[in-house]
């Protein structure tokens, strides 16, 4: 008999007890909307991510003081020693540090913004001349502040932009408007381009101004001997293959000047994009491991509710299955009949589950606006192949049971 | 050996039984439910076997039907030896060579007149446009050429066994087994029932095997084989008592040739 007759019958068979049919497919759809769902939205993130990463700047390494096994500042035993402008004219040597291309310190603190009745807190970012290059990310409007600008301690401002508009909702044109910061009275001379939240915040709520200025005039939060304190330095290097080498050199530098003792550990990070996206890849595994388990019970137990409902089914179609053997079917026509049974059964709900995960992933996607849900061809084909053989595994016993019924018994069944 | 209706031994038979016997092994009894049955049965005979219950009637009609396999002895279907094959190879005989007819009807419920029909055809590895057209021919022949698309709950008790009867002719089986095939019938159903097969078996030579305890069945058939305790007891030749007046015009389909040569003889 060919499969293409089994199919019908088992088409036939199953439209005759649609909500049985339904509820049995259940587990399966379940299973596979979940894995779907989870999958696309892991990867929706995952892109996500990896693209808010490549927008921080090209090959860049970040230095920060402590270490980040000690988790956050405010539940570390002790005071972390900070970083200071003089490391990073320190890393920018390239005779200390080979592959460094540019480098830039940002001192991060929070500060009150207002204008014309208009307060904003944000984020200021207090820091030297060369960020923007470092960060790869220009001005919409104006220009970010020169080297002058910066020695000459000049009180100017460059407005991230979502500060701009919440500043200047009119949308006027805000070079060499005045905005005051913490009281005092600074020159507006650019708008940062839009970057989008990232990880360190969202840099689109901040300020930016010369550290010089800022720790001279605003903030007085020079170290005790008159150092200027940075919160993070940012060196940017030539080339991804050197990174490792740089990564290095900087260490080395930082401990030297640190005075860090032979075996002691360093007090400071050097992170690059790559640990990020690594640190990040394998949140991604740890999800996927744990989504293939969901997978393989919901799967499981779907399996065997089709393995339970084609087992009555056999039962309740004894006489029809005696009937078929009388006119002549054989052991393997009954045997294909119902494993195409169990694994049509398997693959419809399979397919719903396909469509119900796209479906939620459509709907978190619209729901969180940040970023799109990505359905893999490769993950839709997958649950379909593996809910497939779900059904076949889970079918091959009920089908081998019919298989072997004899005929004067299962005509005489009642 | 002329015998039964002037057949000659020219003529290979249908069935032909040697000394069959089928013992059951219940635990340590054996139950011996056929102990030597000899029979055979010409192409063209309508025959009923009888017996009173518990004589061996259907473990001998699953015989004769390769539902099972005689514990000895041999029987040949169509001269081909069928009493010692695997369950499969049963499977194709009962596909070729044997059409079945039962009390319950037995079709497929939710299932079209037609699709109940072709269900042998399926087996047989025929093609589904051949398929509907074989099946749409044997429903006319049995007088349901207007009842293709029902399912059996919108068809009376005999239509569904007319159905029945129209899937056991669709192979063109050497022999239809009917087991008490009017045992769910009323009596005026009965006998459009029996005369339908009358008309198939003296119009199309149909050979016809009766399994019944009814003595009006048996009326119908030119022979009547009564067992007892797994042998047989009597076997009787005769004109059948019950007969249809006038075969029905519209009957004879395209093989009239051959239903007029049948009847020619019988005188
Ligand atoms: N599968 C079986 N296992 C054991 N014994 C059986 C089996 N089938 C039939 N028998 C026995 O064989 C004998 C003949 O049974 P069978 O069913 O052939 O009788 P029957 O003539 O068809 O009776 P009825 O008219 O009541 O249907 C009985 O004694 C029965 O108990
Ligand atoms: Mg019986």
């Amino acid at each position: 008999m060919k499969v293409l007759e089994a199919l019908r019958i088992a088409m036939r068979a199953l439209a005759a007890n649609k909500l049985r049919s339904v509820l049995t497919m259940l587990g399966i759809i379940i299973g596979v909307g979940a894995v779907i769902a989870l999958m696309s939205i892991g990867r929706g993130v995952e892109k996500y991510v990896t693209d808010q990463f490549a927008g921080l700047g090209s090959n860049l390494l970040f230095i920060a003081p402590g270490q980040i096994t000690e988790g956050p500042p405010s539940l570390r035993a002790n005071p972390v020693r900070s970083l200071t402008l003089g490391d990073m004219v320190a890393i920018a040597d390239r005779s200390r540090v080979p592959h460094v291309a540019a480098v830039a310190a940002d001192f991060q603190t929070r500060v009150q913004v207002s204008r014309a009745g208009k307060t904003v807190t944000v984020q200021a970012n207090a820091t030297t001349p060369e960020y923007p290059l470092v960060r790869n990310w220009n001005t919409t409007i104006g220009s970010y502040f020169s080297t002058l600008d910066s020695d000459e301690r000049q009180r100017v401002v460059v407005l991230g932009s979502e500060t701009y508009q919440q500043l200047f909702p009119n949308n006027e044109y805000p070079v060499d408007q005045t905005v005051q910061i913490n009281g005092m009275n600074f020159r507006v001379i650019g708008v940062m381009e839009s970057k989008g939240g990232g990880p360190g915040g969202n840099l689109d709520r901040s300020v930016f101004l010369p550290l010089t200025t800022g720790q001279d005039r605003l903030f007085k939060q020079k170290t005790p001997n008159g150092e200027y304190r940075v919160t993070v330095i940012y060196a940017s290097i030539d080339d991804s293959a050197n990174i490792p080498a740089a990564q290095e050199a900087i260490t080395e530098l930082m401990r030297e000047r640190r005075g860090i003792k032979y075996l002691d550990q360093d007090d400071f990070t050097i992170i690059s994009q790559n640990d990020l996206i690594s640190v990040f890849g394998d949140i991604l595994g740890a999800l996927t491991i744990f989504l293939g388990a969901i997978a393989a019970i919901s799967l499981l137990v779907g399996g065997i509710g089709i393995m339970n409902i084609m087992l009555v089914s056999v039962t309740e179609r004894t006489r029809e299955i005696g009937l078929r053997k009388a006119v002549g079917a054989k052991r393997g026509d009954v045997l294909i009949q119902f494993l195409i049974e169990a694994m049509t059964l398997a693959a419809i709900g399979g397919m719903i589950g396909v469509a119900l995960g796209w479906g939620l992933a459509q709907i978190v996607s619209t729901f969180f606006g940040e970023f799109q849900a990505v359905v893999g061809a490769d993950a839709v084909v997958t649950s379909l192949v593996v809910a497939t053989a779900v059904g076949l595994f889970f079918g091959i016993f009920p089908a081998f049971r019919a298989s072997r019924l004899n005929p004067i018994d299962a005509l005489r069944y009642e | 050996m002329v015998q039964k209706n002037g057949r000659t031994n020219s003529q290979i038979p249908v069935i032909a039984l040697h000394n069959i016997t089928k013992v059951y092994q219940m635990g340590d009894v054996e139950v011996h439910a056929l102990r030597g049955i000899d029979l055979e049965v010409y192409p063209g005979e309508m025959i009923a076997i009888m017996g009173p219950s518990g004589s061996g009637k259907s473990t001998l009609m699953n015989i004769i039907g390769c539902l099972d396999v005689p514990t000895s002895g041999t029987y040949e279907l169509d001269g081909k030896d069928v009493s010692r094959l695997k369950d499969d190879q049963l499977a194709a005989i009962r596909n070729h060579k044997i059409g079945f007819v039962f009390q319950n009807f037995n079709l497929l419920p939710r299932t079209t007149a037609v699709a109940n029909v072709e269900l042998p055809l399926i087996y047989a590895g025929m093609g589904g446009r051949q398929r509907r057209k074989r099946a749409e021919e044997a429903l006319r022949l049995v007088g349901l050429g207007d009842r293709f698309d029902h399912k059996p709950n919108e068809l009376s008790g005999g239509q569904q066994q007319r159905v029945a009867i129209a899937r056991a002719l669709v192979n063109e089986p050497s022999m239809i087994l009917a087991d008490e095939p009017t045992g769910n019938l009323d009596t005026k159903t009965s006998v459009e029932i029996m005369e339908l097969f009358q008309r198939l078996n003296r119009e199309r030579g149909i050979t016809i095997v009766f399994v019944t305890h009814n003595p009006e069945t048996a009326e119908y058939c030119n022979r009547v084989v009564r067992i007892r305790d797994g042998l047989i007891e009597s076997d009787e030749t005769r004109q059948a008592t019950a007969s249809i007046h006038a075969p029905k015009p519209h009957a004879v389909s395209s093989n009239g040739h051959e239903a007029v040569t049948v009847k020619e003889r019988e005188r």
